[in-house]
């Protein structure tokens, strides 16, 4: 078991730095492809006002001008050991890991994400226990019901969840819930600088309920079908031989049996949102790390991107590991492999 | 969403400026009378909802962010209008309604400068008794050192260059690359007594007291200068100071205790509330909703509303109201590049400006709410703007297709010809300008192919780029431009001036005239005003007849007062609210 | 459900003395309907037996024959609402069919368990065998974790599983299917239930163990006085297990007797068949399995006359009686029963002249 813990662990790491490289290459070698010079990146950088001299000076300064391996290696240094940069007065360290430093914004990245990480976790957490507990729920109403009303009307609310496009159920539901009832808080509401707990939910129950209904029906469809095939096995009719109460014969036996690929994708879902539940996030103005993506996309910000983009697929790693192990833990049938 | 981004004036020429717009306005700004009964425009040249109360706490929000905090790097129009809630410069712009708004009045000065009689040589002296927001005193040291770091373009980035531009160097280039905090080599500025700063200049400029203006000398304790990390936290000068600031989130200003209304007597600032808080980054969509529902005062990004609230504003009698209709010196056109043929014949250009379905433009730019059908290049705020109707815009704002079809002949293509029209993507407004452009030019048989292009590389790879528009064909070259301040050359010089052409980059789309460049360069050293006014009006008419530019709309932007909102009126010289007035209603 | 709060170790639950004849189960004119969108499936269409404890019933027949069906609506294991049962089900006296779902769910595993056929699926695969032993006993025993844990290992004990301790905390997966098997029949077991249906106990096995298992439950019969029913479609099974043998065929039994009458004097032509499609080490190789013709009917439109008419080769000689009524089942001498259209002197010719020589 601890070798496979291992042997996981091991290729995360390389994978993030697959990962880092393909990015980097994005990011800065693609551009070039287009034909772009390093004089066209560095004009990204400065002011409006600036001749072609000092688009060049920038490039220089800004390392465009380097071969691309050399580039590369500078970050992955940056990684290991930080960086620094000139703030005029002083050195401004980009303290280890460095994931980059925005050159328009003149900040390291990372710390920048981490600050904006409570938000997304924040909602992430929030939504996902809505979705687990709101969807699962359903599902397996609906899979020990098949056929009833609850059980056509539930999946029937569930393809109009997905359908809803969370711009339009999110603005629908500020203007109701925040500016006409004046229930919530409006939106740009920072959750994480709330005084209590009571303000932090009041700021992001808005954003859970819209985002957990898109989840929500996903899972309540996957926990039907999962249910209803599981209550079909074999086990279960041992269960109930033995005369256990049918409540026990569906949780316990059907149940946990029917949650363990949910158990998968709810990883892998909720890996995908801690890098940025960009919709959610913009929609509602909250400061999270899918907010920061947006901006650093449309500021065409590249180290703010490449940031963000290692941020995200290290989440989407670790979750991944995390699952992998959960699902050794939950099926033991998987440990001996 | 577009950003009025203040637009740069490039370094090169010498400016001269308007001192006061007593120059033929087009605009009708009232006489800055006041009312609290709620009705459109009610804001418009008047201050609506006048009050001196004090206290409660202003909200505003802004769609996207900041350049800078930091006075010395920031280029926002916004940003230089809310820089006065915190900072102080020497001179700054009058806080009243209509015309007197572009005056300058002194600000941390006692007085405007003065100036050498060959205007090489300008001095201020500060006023007793000012100090920072922790007691400390300003001293003219402190505005030397401002102008000194916003020289170096490396670290502060986004602010104009013009002291670059007029300063006498002499081959210095800021306290970060020189290291000494005295100064010692910044000989272009001399600070003799902490009351009083000299300005060398290396060529005349009658105008200096518009670079005085400007944010980057509002004083920094060279002490406490932190370079890239200053804008985290700016040492207030102004009636406010930073409580908070979270970077990309929000930050709160509250009362500077250390401030004394009574140093400020000639600028019209009010300082009403006791707080201010801003979010940044908040849904633009949101933003609206949430001024229509008074949750919040100010849309601080001064875009005006978006086209859908707009268009709900306007229908609406108890919207409308809260509404004010603000002409901002801007104006949407379409570049001709004489470098594709056959636009290198003026008649066929001509052709352009007569086919032309100028009320095709408008609609594109939101019909009468957008603005109006601009019959020449400058926009009517601009001193010296008279109008020039020479391809009757007033008279056939459908377009006279004969004339059109009678200067193809004179031009040698009688049939038509074919070329293509370029237009930011990610402006609707564009691309139904291309369209309509398009449906117009086709009557007179000029085929067009439309070509959009990322708004962020327009001008560096594609329509701003010599090389790309000849080998593309890009005939017709969609853009907007917005002067900096409201002033002649402001307006005309980055557009129209032959002599800023470069490789990429270009804000000049292709106007080659060495008449318009010289009568640049006589307004320059034109030290008359009304002499200079009329120059600019001149150039507006020789660039009609040259043909280069069609012009389309001379844009104005709707923006929306909440109740509570008081002491409220449109600056001309921001051509947006002026955000040192406004107070909240308990 | 009992809750008799007594260490296992120190006395086991008193059981009423074991009455040689007396009547455990009885099984009254059976009848299993499934209402369907193609019709109604009449998968066990009057069917009686009976059995007493200490006594092992084999049910043999093809798959549909109905006799997987017939255990399920024993032991109430039919999904609410699919099934009509009607007739009568006595479990020492008491009536199944009728009783609430939950007076019977309190019978099973107590006073009727059942195994199946595919121990690997049939054990949850995430809960260790010891646990599931544990949660039978525990569902009818009030008694603590630690003392359920005893029993489950001494149940494994009893079944033959070598190491019981160390081997009460593996998983299904962790056993060969032989050992699973035991451990399945010791889950059955735990709570010493009077009546143990064996569905096909065999078949997922590997022939050497086959024969284990069977051992098994037969000490484990006599050690436990219960009654058991062996349901398969393999006769060799029921050689050696069975004390008598009902034979099912379309929902009905066709035949009935001990397992000496059904081998060595069967009666029915479908019983023949059965023997002569059951390969025999006893045989030359050479000689060939006698298959029965045909495929078995649909449940939901059953032959007319006896069901069986179709692939029989000798409906013929009932002169058009196996098309038109259905034979009823009767004893042909000592509790020997048969449905036959066919006289009795037709049925002995035909045994002894074609189908005897060669089996």
């Amino acid at each position: 078991m601890v070798v496979y813990i291992v042997r996981r662990l091991i290729a995360a790491v390389l994978l993030l730095f697959v990962v880092t490289a393909i990015t980097f290459l994005i990011f800065f070698g693609v551009p070039k492809l287009g034909g772009a010079t390093p004089d066209d990146l560095a004009s990204r950088y400065v002011g409006k006002t600036a001749s072609g001299q000092q688009i060049h000076e920038t490039a220089e300064r800004l390392g465009f001008t380097d071969p691309l391996y050399e580039q590369y290696g500078r970050f992955i240094k940056g990684i290991f050991v930080g960086a620094e940069y000139d703030t005029g007065v002083n050195k401004d360290h980009c303290p280890a890991p460095c994931l980059g430093y925005s050159f328009i914004t003149r900040n390291p990245v990372l710390p920048d994400l981490l600050d904006r990480l409570p938000v997304t976790l924040s909602l992430a957490s929030g939504a996902a226990v809505l979705w687990v507990l709101g969807g699962v729920a359903t599902g397996v109403v609906s899979a020990l019901k098949r056929g009833s009303f609850f059980d056509r009307a539930s999946m029937s609310v569930a393809l109009a969840g997905v359908s809803l496009p969370i711009f339009f159920t999110g603005l629908l539901s500020l203007s109701i819930f925040s500016y006409a009832l004046g229930w919530t808080p409006p939106g740009g509401t920072n959750p994480v600088e709330q005084d209590n707990p009571f303000d932090w939910a009041a700021a992001l129950i808005l954003p859970w309920i819209t985002l957990a209904l898109l989840y929500a029906a996903q899972y309540a469809r996957l926990t039907r079908a999962g249910m209803l095939e599981t209550m079909e096995e074999d086990f279960i009719r041992t269960a109930r031989a033995k005369g256990l109460r049918e409540r026990t014969v569906v949780v316990k036996h059907g149940l946990r049996s029917a949650l363990t690929p949910i158990l998968t994708i709810f990883g892998l879902d909720l890996g995908l949102l801690l890098g940025g539940a960009i919709l959610t996030e913009t929609t509602y103005s909250l400061p999270g790390i899918g907010q920061y993506a947006v901006l650093a996309i449309t500021n065409q910000d590249l180290p703010k991107v490449l940031g963000v983009t290692l941020v995200g697929a290290f989440f989407i790693i670790m979750a991944n590991l995390v699952v992998d192990l959960l699902y050794a833990v939950v099926d033991p049938r998987v440990r001996t492999a | 969403m577009r950003k009025t981004r203040v637009t740069a004036v490039a370094a090169g020429a010498a400016l001269a400026l308007a001192l006061s717009a007593c120059g033929s306005g087009g605009n009708d700004d009232g006489d800055g009378g006041s009312t609290s009964t709620p009705a459109f425009n009610a804001a418009v040249g008047h201050v609506y909802n006048p009050s001196d109360t004090k206290g409660g706490t202003l909200k505003m929000a802004n769609d996207s962010d900041w350049d800078s905090l930091d006075g010395g790097d920031m280029y926002y129009g916004y940003a230089w209008n809310f820089s006065r809630l915190y900072l102080r410069s020497l001179v700054t712009f009058k806080s009243a309604p209509g015309k007197e708004a572009n005056e300058l009045v002194p600000d941390l000065a006692e007085s405007l400068g003065e100036s050498s009689s060959d205007a090489k040589t300008w001095t201020y002296k500060l006023r007793k008794g000012l100090k920072y927001e922790d007691g400390t005193p300003i001293t003219s040291k402190d505005v030397k050192y401002a102008v000194a770091r916003s020289l170096d373009k490396d670290i502060l980035v986004n602010g104009p260059t013009y002291f670059s531009d007029f300063l006498d160097l002499q081959g210095y280039a800021g306290p970060y690359k020189d290291k000494d905090l005295t100064m010692a080599n910044f000989k272009a500025v001399d600070t003799p007594d902490d009351q009083t700063i000299v300005f060398h200049l290396k060529k005349p400029f009658a105008g200096f007291d518009y670079l005085a203006m400007l944010p980057a000398t509002a004083p920094v304790p060279p002490e406490k200068d932190t370079g890239t990390k200053y804008k985290e936290h700016v040492v207030a000068s102004g009636p406010y100071m930073f409580k908070t600031n979270e970077l990309g989130k929000s930050f709160t200003l509250v009362r500077n205790e250390y401030y004394d209304a009574k140093t400020d007597p000639d600028t019209g600032r009010k300082a009403l509330p006791d707080e201010i808080d801003v979010d940044l980054n908040v849904n633009q969509a949101d933003i609206d909703k949430r001024l229509l529902a008074n949750d919040l005062d100010v849309a601080v990004s001064a875009l005006g509303v978006t086209a859908e609230t707009r268009a709900q504003v306007v229908n609406d009698p108890n919207l409308k109201q809260y509404a004010d209709s603000s002409p901002q010196p801007r104006t949407w056109f379409t570049a001709m590049n004489a470098d594709v043929a056959p636009f290198d014949n003026e008649h066929c250009r001509k052709a352009v400006m007569y086919a032309a379905d100028k009320e095709g433009y408008l609609r594109a730019y939101g019909g009468k709410n957008g603005g109006e059908i601009a019959t020449n290049m400058m926009p009517t705020m601009i001193p010296g703007f008279r109008e020039i109707d020479l391809y009757e815009a007033k008279s056939k704002p459908n377009g006279d297709l004969d004339k059109a079809k009678d200067e193809l002949k004179q031009c040698g293509k009688p049939d038509g010809f074919s070329t293509n029209i370029s237009y930011r993507a990610e402006r609707d407004a564009e691309k139904a300008t291309a369209e309509a452009l398009q449906q117009s030019l086709d009557k007179i048989g000029i085929k067009t192919e439309l070509k959009p292009y990322p708004q962020s590389d327009y001008g560096k790879l594609y329509a701003g780029n010599v090389d790309y528009s000849k080998n593309n064909g890009l005939g017709l070259k969609i853009y907007g431009w917005g002067a900096d301040w409201n002033d002649g050359f402001g307006f005309l010089s980055q557009i129209v001036d032959s002599r800023v052409i470069r490789p990429a980059g270009n804000t000049n789309f292709g106007v080659k005239d060495p008449k318009i460049d010289q009568m640049l360069d006589d307004a320059l050293s034109e030290l008359d005003e009304s002499k200079r006014n009329k120059i600019w009006g001149d150039i507006d008419e020789q660039l009609m007849k040259d043909a280069y530019y069609l012009p389309g709309v001379w844009a104005s932007t709707l923006f929306y007062r909440p109740e509570r909102l008081t002491n409220v009126f449109i600056s001309d010289a921001y051509n947006t609210y002026d955000y040192t007035t406004l107070g909240v209603q308990k | 459900m009992s809750s008799q709060q007594e260490d296992y170790l120190e006395s086991p639950e008193p059981r009423p003395e074991p009455v040689e004849g007396e009547t455990f189960l009885e099984v009254r004119d059976l009848k299993v309907h499934f209402p369907t969108d193609d019709g109604i499936v009449k998968s066990v269409d009057g069917l009686s037996f009976q059995l007493e404890r200490g006594k092992t019933l084999g049910i043999v027949g093809e798959s549909g024959s109905g006799k997987s069906v017939t255990s399920l609506s024993i032991m109430g294991l039919h999904k609410q609402g699919t099934a009509h049962l009607s007739g009568e089900i006595l479990l020492n006296g008491r009536n199944l069919v009728g009783a609430s779902r939950e007076e019977v769910r309190q019978l099973r595993g107590k006073n009727m368990a059942m195994i199946f056929q595919d121990p690997l699926s049939a054990m949850h695969p995430y809960y260790t065998v010891g646990h599931q032993i544990i949660e039978a006993y525990r569902i009818h025993h009030d008694v603590s974790k630690a003392v359920a844990r005893k029993h489950a290992i001494d149940m494994l004990d009893r079944v033959g599983i070598p190491n019981p301790k160390g081997r009460v905390d593996d998983y299904p997966h962790q056993f060969s299917g032989g050992m699973r098997q035991r451990a399945m029949i010791a889950m059955a077991l735990s709570c010493d239930p009077e009546l143990l249906i064996a569905d096909e106990p065999t078949t997922a096995l590997d022939v050497t163990v086959q024969a284990q298992i069977l051992d098994l439950i037969r000490d484990l019969q006599q050690e436990f006085n219960s009654a058991v029913i062996i349901i398969t479609h393999d006769l060799g099974v029921v050689a050696e297990l069975a004390d008598d043998i009902l034979v099912m065929y379309a929902g009905r039994c066709i035949e009935y007797g001990t397992a000496d009458e059904i081998f060595r004097e069967p009666q029915h032509p479908y019983t023949w068949g059965l023997l002569g499609s059951m390969p025999r080490l006893d045989r030359e190789r050479s000689d060939r399995l006698l298959p029965i013709k045909g495929t078995p009917p649909s449940l939901i439109n059953v032959p007319p006359g006896c069901p069986f008419h179709p692939r029989c080769s000798f409906s013929h000689l009932n002169g058009g009686a196996s098309e038109t009524e259905v034979p009823e089942l009767r004893d042909v001498g000592s509790g020997h029963k048969v449905a036959c259209h066919l006289s009795a002197d037709d049925r002995l010719r035909v045994w002894t002249t074609e189908i005897k020589p060669k089996l």
